[in-house]
């Protein structure tokens, strides 16, 4: 196993630019996840790490090695593709030694090998079956087989549960996980599904239009999105944005939101006057008739504990996430408390977010 | 043809089946019954085969075999009398029209010839063709789309408006009348379709198994070879069942470049013609047996090539 680093990667398709820039090290041992929309050029920096894409500039160094250049060959690295690619010409003891027959290792050893990595994924009995009559989560185990047979520097997986109906999902992404913690291998792996990436990963970078707009582990990211981008991708329903102008001082505990005061975390730099955003998690409003902040009942999803209600405030449309007791009528004001410690600001013109009191304990957090 | 469909897009309605139906009988019996003429007169006496009415009802005999397979000369009777019983079926049946066998004909090493031709230029263009079509599958060829037009546009004239000057190269090059000659020239003609067809198939291939195979440790040519060329075998086999059709059937070009040693069963059936009457049974006996290659061939990948026809029709 070895750590993956990525330097300035840059990658250049005519004028499109498709990864911008990218730094990040995947630490040795960590399961780290791209996030992102589709086509933010997260599957073209996992192909140029493969190999399988070369990159118009920048680095990439396994295990402190500069492969760069390297073909797929020579990098000893194993992929997981989204649809699996498992060789329908081959049953699944063929397709997980594959990679062995190409060392030139003595079929005896591929045997033993094969049947070890396949009692560890629990697909022993599947050996002499085909691949084409295999249900999809099989076909999934049977493609991690052949990726974790070789015991290569690290792995890389490309959207592998985006065929997968809902069901095998949940299975996998905690087999998954379950797989990681007994092997600690790296692992890449890209999707854009943040509940995966919630779920699985160590780390994670949000990409977008080819640029890494967030690295950080999914509690930062969540807690303190980098930018509004990420605000907005990751959360169900996603993060609710309440404009307000002007400058902020350093030190400004305090901004005012449609005539209501509301307290923030602790600003620790100055801002220009500019357009800014308060960034609301659904689950950081409660009602509360006596806030200044109003609004009216929109309409609610039911959701069993709890319920995403609706609001109609002067600026749009927001909503909040509180328990299913409540009972609230369409049309009903209500008052908005915010919880002011996890509030986020942004600036909305570049759309980065302001440096408050909530990073400090997030610099303690890391350094502590 | 397009057939109305009334009530559903999907399924065709029951007038519609029949008149589909009898255009296919149709065109079946329009097909078949040559075939089973030509079949018929093979079993014929010379008489039988040039008699007025025709006949549907006769004796059979296999006198045009025997002809096919010999060359014979005209003796008297008092000669033939002289020479003691008859040693085969065909000897004692030629003695009956006062004639001997006098060797063996050409049909056996022409029809050696035409396989030898056939299967040689199938398997030239199949090779070629799918090593290109995986190359314009899968790399960025320069004016990959100008070169594609180009190879295709070798089959666009008739084969007789290159034949002159295929025919002078060839007596400079010394490739007249020979099989390798052959060979190259339906290779090249062959190819065309064959980079085509299966260019088609290797699209049809995700990438993903080879990038797999190349991740996991084999080099490109590894990886087109165990993971690409097995899943392109029914395209394979489409191909050359088009390609050896081609090869087969080809008559202008064998019958301009090869009259001796080379010689096609093509160009070689029709000169039958001549030896000694008008013998239809032998010319019917040599095309019955010329048919028999190609039609075994097709039985046996009669799927593949019905794949062949359709593909692109149907996607995934």
């Amino acid at each position: 196993m070895a750590e993956i680093r990525v330097q300035n990667l840059r990658k250049a398709f005519g004028d499109f630019v498709a990864v911008q820039d990218s730094n990040f090290v995947v630490e040795d041992g960590e399961f780290f996840v791209m996030l992102g929309p589709s086509g933010c050029g997260k599957t073209t920096t996992l192909r140029m790490i493969a190999g399988l894409e070369l990159p118009t500039g920048g680095k990439i160094l396994l295990g402190g090695e500069d492969v760069t250049m390297r073909r797929a060959r020579e990098r000893d690295i194993a992929f997981v593709f989204q649809l699996f690619a498992l060789y329908p010409h081959m049953n699944v003891r063929k397709n997980i030694g594959f990679p062995l027959l190409a060392q030139g290792m003595a079929s005896a050893e591929i045997r033993t090998r094969v049947e070890e990595t396949a009692k560890l994924l629990r697909i022993d009995h599947l050996l002499d079956k085909s691949v084409s009559g295999l249900a999809g989560g099989d076909r999934q185990r049977v493609a991690l087989g052949r990726a974790i047979v070789r015991r290569p520097k690290c792995f890389l997986m490309d959207e592998p549960l985006g065929t997968l109906d809902t069901e095998f999902r949940d299975l996998m992404v905690h087999e998954l996980r379950e797989l990681h913690n007994r092997i600690h291998a790296t692992t890449v792996y890209v999707t854009h599904d943040q509940m995966e990436a919630m779920s699985m990963a160590d780390k994670i970078a949000v990409m977008n239009h080819g640029v890494i707009e967030q690295f950080g582990s999914p509690r930062e990211i969540y807690d303190r999105p980098a930018t509004m981008f990420v605000a907005d991708f990751i959360g169900s329903p996603p993060m609710n944005f309440l404009r307000f102008g002007g400058g902020l001082p350093r030190g400004a505990k305090e901004i005012v939101v449609q005539g209501a005061k509301v307290t923030v975390p602790e600003v620790r730099e100055d801002v220009a006057a500019a357009d800014m955003a308060l960034g609301i998690r659904p689950e950081h409003i409660r009602f509360d008739d006596t806030s200044k902040l109003r609004g009216a009942i929109y309409g609610t999803e039911y959701l069993g504990t709890t319920q995403i209600v609706a609001v109609e405030t002067a600026d749009g449309i927001i909503k909040a996430r509180v328990p299913a007791g409540i009972h609230l009528a369409p049309g009903e004001p209500v008052g908005l408390a915010l919880s002011s410690a996890r509030l986020s600001l942004f600036e909305k013109g570049t759309g980065r977010a302001v440096k408050t009191a909530m990073h400090d304990q997030a610099a303690e957090a890391r350094h502590g | 043809m397009s057939l109305t469909t009334a009530h559903s897009v999907v399924a065709p309605s029951s007038n519609s089946k029949r008149i589909a139906g009898a255009l296919v009988v149709g065109y079946a019996l329009i097909s078949i019954v040559p075939l089973l003429w030509i079949f018929a007169t093979s079993f014929k006496t010379p008489p039988d085969s040039i008699a007025y009415p025709p006949k549907i009802v006769f004796q059979p005999s296999i006198e045009g075999y025997c002809n096919l397979f010999t060359t014979r000369t005209r003796q008297t009777p008092e000669y033939i009398n002289s020479l003691g019983p008859a040693t085969g079926f065909c000897d004692q049946t030629v003695r009956k029209r006062n004639m001997v066998i006098a060797g063996q004909s050409n049909f056996l090493p022409r029809f050696v010839n035409s396989l030898i031709i056939a299967f040689g230029s199938t398997f030239c263009a199949v090779f070629l063709g799918t090593l290109s079509a995986y190359g314009f599958s899968r790399f960025k060829v320069p004016l990959a789309d100008d070169l594609l037009f180009f190879i295709l546009s070798t089959r666009m004239m008739p084969p007789i408006a290159v034949a002159i000057p295929i025919y002078l190269m060839y007596r400079e090059l010394g490739l007249s009348d020979t099989a390798l000659g052959m060979i190259l020239l339906y290779t090249a003609v062959n190819v065309s379709l064959a980079v085509w067809l299966l260019k088609g198939f290797i699209d049809e291939i995700p990438r993903e198994y080879e990038e797999a195979a190349m991740i996991d440790g084999y080099t490109r040519l590894q990886a087109f070879w165990r993971t690409v060329l097995p899943q392109a075998t029914t395209g394979i086999a489409a191909t050359a069942i088009f390609c050896l059709i081609f090869a087969w059937n080809e008559y202008a070009f064998a019958a301009l470049l090869t009259s001796g040693t080379a010689q096609t069963a093509p160009p070689f059936i029709p000169t039958i013609i001549g030896e000694g009457g008008q013998d239809w049974p032998a010319v019917a006996a040599g095309t019955t047996i010329f048919l028999v290659p190609i039609l075994v061939f097709t039985i046996l990948l009669r799927k593949q090539l019905l794949r062949g026809i359709t593909f692109g029709a149907v996607r995934k």
